[in-house]
């Protein structure tokens, strides 16, 4: 087990490295020229050149790159283009809002969707069946703006529950901040919930027809024990990469609720990034998304090998 | 109370339900198992026979109805129960050993548990941890603690199935089911799993049902046997009245397929059944087996026949079964039996000398080059395959057969030693070999499903080799595909069709036709007959032999079967973990001095006579890895006639008779093995 993790970790760390050259290349390779972005159009040539000199850009691409990666690694990630602040502290404090909507997402949809998949699994081809795939697959077919805004319109202006501007103050706690989080994670909910239990009603519905089951049915164990102890333990084994996958996707890929919403996550501040042409606010984005989903798929590959002894002892 | 009545079957009809509709799968089968006894089903693949079994511990999928009939278990109709007494008697009275132990476990959970969940159900932890060890113990797993801390897959096949077994046992069932319990597990492995049910599975208080499409299995275990065919029973006897006289034709046909060890080495053609079982729901007028009956009467076309008791106590439903059993007609009167053939003096045709192969094993330690220790597959492997003559390579699965296989094709280069053609070297890999001898080798796999190419037609399948290899012109093609599925007793028509289309003996007939159509010197064939029925096995047996006579083809046949092997070679080499124990001409071979494992396989034979007492030599413990084979003679750690340290430390000398043709590796002289060795094959009547 030991050796399995190590080398899973060797792995991520390879990943990692791979990754941060593509993020570099690929903003590198964007049209614009950056001290133009931000000195803006009236910059003499001088004042351009100047700029290059400070920004480095004059070096040759390897050293831009290894100078980037060596103070990325020290959690310098240089100053905004834009805003001309400290880039690390505030691409944290946004990582932090975006793992609190991820996790609080998370909590509803997994359980949700589990049930949700086993109850069609086992009524397989009959009515709860039928109903829940359709029903969570027309949901699914809505855009996230569409959903976002009903639940925005019913839940904010109608009842007033929550607040229908999602921004949180710097330095609030979870509970501070969960009123503002509940639209926007219900709306990513909605998103996911199909597939996560679409996946699980596949798999619970293969795994009841291996013949451990029978064999275990067999035995006068009865129904909920079997489905406990036997189906559940095997069938939700790729249930759980799909939810490590959904978190990295939640982390960085709620462009659309975190907008509607105006949630401080990291999805705005990629826009908001993208908009400006700030390079390495882009940069420190992008590598800090692609930490977090490398480390949920590590996460989700201990939990598998944990859960599946072939894999630990193989 | 009186004695428990055990199990009654009555005229229970089993349906599936599918899209193209309702498949009657099982048709008014009565059977009576009674406590104390064990009680045979047999029947191909496809007969009914699992649906059955599976149907009266009403353990059928949620497709598969009880329409008609009734299921008693010591009086109690288990067709009535409602799910809540039905999971009691689940839990107290029946018990299930299914073909494939591993996928009948749970992979995720430790054997412990497992087995402790079939003394407790619901609480497995209260489960009585004295009881499983003995019960562990008693099936033959000595060490009780080691096999509840593994999890499944970390068993041999071998420890699987006795898991299983004790699993079975734990509870004292009144009834006990086995459906094929030995058909995937190595013939020294079945052998021992067989010995386990006859001395400690069966008891006086337990109604043994035993599944199997094997006569040679029935015979050496049951009390009474039943024949299962599309769905029906078809004959029903005790077991010592169904080997004298089949009273059906269909269980004459099975009695007549199955390979014998025969004493005199020569090949005589095995009896198969022509045809194959009609689909349910495709079910001819009349006698579903007429279409496949020798001595079908137009009666037999029209009406069905009943199961009728007769006056001896059998029952059988044949409208020709007074004539069978007055002797004054043979049941196989008209089935294939081409006369006996002398086997041709073998000429080498490819010579391997000293093939050794080691497969490494890559380090467990990322970026690290140090290797574990390899797998020694083969090791200084010499061997002359003849021409137009067969040698067959026995071994059980970790032997090296296969890999001897692909080393002489090609698909694997050996480490050492040297494979020639008629004296002129062979390149290892198959890339740097020239086209004139791709097309003189050629090789038929186990697993014709993933051999062919699912999605082409048979007729694009075997115009490849055609074309490509023998160099036929286009035009010609069609005539070739034709002749060449002819010679496969396949119709001509099947060249449209596509693998999936056709059962496993026919796609096994495809890819023989295909191995053919280069016209080959020799061709290899790797376990070709082992997944096959025994009635298509032995019609397959019969085409290789016709085949081989008129195209005067050399064979390497490798098996683990050695009875089935024994029926096609003209000489016989056994190999263990990669090394060369024994080589013979067959009846040499079949007769003493055998080498010490040699004489356990052959013992390990199952043989289709009620009356064979098993006379073997007990075959301990599993094959050890080929990882880890042992330094003096290989088959040390498991051999019944050790002489003490010399066998563990020095590898034993090849010895040879004096004619030369008789090879053993053993430390032991061959006239002392012989001394001590009685023989196992009957020179007379071809069985034990």
């Amino acid at each position: 087990m030991t050796r399995y993790l190590l080398r899973r970790i060797a792995f991520l760390a390879l990943t990692l490295l791979l990754a941060s050259l593509l993020v570099f290349t690929i903003t590198n390779l964007l049209p614009g020229d950056p001290a133009r972005i931000m000195l803006g159009r009236e910059a003499g040539p001088a004042a351009l050149a100047e700029a290059r000199e400070a920004l480095g850009l004059d070096d040759p691409f390897p050293v831009r790159y290894v100078t980037w990666l060596g103070q990325a690694l020290q959690g310098d990630f240089g100053t905004s283009f834009t805003t001309g602040e400290a880039i690390a502290p505030l691409v944290f404090e946004r990582l932090g809002n975006s793992m609190r909507l991820a996790g609080l997402t998370l909590l509803i949809a997994v359980p949700l969707a589990i049930l949700l998949g086993v109850v069609a699994a086992l009524h397989a081809n009959r009515w709860p069946d039928t109903l829940i795939s359709v029903t969570s697959l027309a949901v699914v077919g809505l855009p996230e703006f569409v959903t976002g805004l009903i639940l925005i319109q019913l839940f904010a202006f109608g009842l007033g529950w929550v607040p229908a501007n999602a921004s949180i103050a710097p330095g609030a706690t979870f509970a501070e901040a969960l009123p503002a989080m509940v639209l926007p994670a219900i709306t990513a909910t909605l998103v996911m919930l199909a597939y996560i239990a679409r996946l699980t009603r596949a798999s619970v519905a293969a795994e009841l027809t291996r013949p451990y089951v029978r064999t275990a049915r067999l035995k006068g164990t009865s129904h909920g024990t079997v489905l406990r102890r036997h189906v559940l333990r095997n069938a939700l084994l790729p249930t759980v990469t799909i939810i490590a996958i959904s978190f990295g996707w939640l982390i960085s890929g709620l462009i659309v609720v975190e907008n509607v919403f105006n949630y401080p996550g990291l999805g705005r501040l990629l826009t908001f990034a993208i908009d400006r042409r700030d390079l390495p606010l882009m940069q420190a984005i992008t590598l800090a998304a692609v930490t977090v989903f490398a480390l949920a798929n590590l996460v989700a590959d201990v939990t598998y090998a944990i859960l599946d002894p072939r894999i630990r002892l193989a | 109370m009186t004695t428990p009545s055990g199990l009654h079957v009555h005229e229970l009809d089993v349906t599936y339900s599918t899209a193209p509709g309702t498949l009657p799968t099982v048709r008014r089968a009565t059977l009576h198992v009674p406590r104390g006894r064990t009680v045979g089903l047999v029947g191909e693949s496809g007969s009914g026979k699992s649906t059955l079994a599976l149907a009266l511990l009403r353990a059928l999928p949620e497709n598969g109805r009880i329409s008609h009939g009734h299921v008693t278990l010591d009086d109690v109709d288990l067709t009535r129960l409602d799910p809540e007494a039905l999971r009691a008697i689940w839990r107290n009275q029946v018990r299930l050993v299914p073909q494939d132990p591993l996928p009948a476990m749970n992979p995720a959970q430790r054997v412990g548990s497992q087995l402790a969940e079939a003394l407790e159900p619901e609480d497995p932890r209260k489960a009585d941890r004295a009881a499983i060890d003995a019960v562990l113990t008693n099936v033959g797993l000595p060490d009780p603690r080691r096999i509840k801390r593994a999890y499944p897959f970390e068993l041999s096949g071998g420890q699987q199935q006795r898991v299983m077994i004790a699993m079975a046992l734990l509870g004292a069932p009144s009834l006990l089911v086995m459906d094929e319990p030995t058909t995937n597990l190595d013939v020294t492995t079945e052998a021992a799993i067989l010995d386990l049910i006859r001395d400690r599975v069966r008891s006086d208080d337990t109604a043994v049902l035993y599944v199997s499409h094997s006569l040679g299995v029935i015979a050496s275990l049951c009390d009474d046997v039943h024949v299962l065919y599309a769905g029906e029973i078809v004959e029903s006897a005790p077991v010592e009245a169904i080997y004298e006289r089949p009273l059906h034709p269909y269980t004459a046909g099975l009695l007549a397929a199955v390979p014998r060890l025969d004493g005199r080495g020569a090949r005589h053609p095995l009896r198969a059944i022509p045809g194959r079982i009609p689909e349910p729901g495709a079910r001819p007028d009349g006698c579903s087996f007429a279409p496949r009956c020798p001595i079908a009467t137009p009666q037999c076309h029209a009406e069905v026949p009943t199961l009728t008791e007769r006056d001896d106590g059998r029952a059988v439903a044949c409208h020709r079964a007074d004539e069978i059993a007055a002797g004054t007609i043979d049941p196989l009167s008209q089935a294939d039996a081409d006369g006996e053939r002398t086997p041709p003096r073998p000429v080498p045709l490819l010579e391997a000398r000293y093939v050794s192969k080691t497969y490494a094993r890559p380090s467990l330690r990322p970026f690290s080059r140090t290797s574990r220790p390899g797998v020694h597959a083969l090791r200084d492997v010499s061997l002359d395959v003849p021409r137009d003559a067969t040698l067959g390579l026995v071994g059980e699965s970790g032997s090296g057969k296969s890999t001897f296989a692909r080393v002489l094709v090609g698909l694997e280069p050996a480490d050492d030693g040297t494979v020639s053609l008629e004296a002129s070297p062979v390149p290892a890999r198959l890339k740097d070999r020239p086209r004139a001898l791709l097309e003189r080798l050629q090789m038929v796999f186990q697993s014709s499903d993933e051999a062919l190419p699912p999605h082409r037609t048979v007729h694009s399948i075997l115009a490849r080799p055609l074309t490509r290899l023998a160099g036929i012109p286009a035009h010609e093609v069609d005539g070739h595909v034709t002749r060449l599925l002819e010679a496969v007793n396949l119709p001509p028509d099947y060249a449209t069709r596509q693998p999936r289309a056709l059962s496993g003996g026919e796609r096994q007939r495809v890819a023989i036709a295909r191995a053919f159509a280069s016209q080959p010197d020799l061709i290899l064939f790797d376990e070709s007959v082992s997944g096959l029925d025994v009635s298509v096995q032995a019609s397959v047996l019969n085409l290789l032999d016709t085949l081989q006579r008129r195209h005067r083809t050399g064979y390497l046949f490798i098996g683990h079967d050695l009875a089935v092997v024994a029926h096609l070679a003209d000489e016989i080499a056994v190999l263990y973990l990669g090394t060369l124990l024994e080589r013979a001409p067959t009846a040499r071979l079949l007769a003493p001095p055998y080498h010490p494992y040699t004489e356990a396989l052959l013992a390990a034979v199952p043989r289709p006579d009620p009356h064979a007492k098993p006379v073997r030599p007990p075959l301990e413990g599993d094959l050890p890895s080929p990882s880890d084979v042992p330094p003096g003679c290989p088959f040390a750690t498991r051999c019944p006639r050790p002489l003490g340290p010399t066998c563990d430390d020095e590898p034993p000398p090849l010895r040879a008779n004096a004619a030369g043709d008789h090879q053993v590796r053993c430390h032991i002289p061959l006239d002392e093995l012989e001394a001590m060795q009685s023989p196992l094959v009957d020179a007379r009547d071809g069985s034990a």
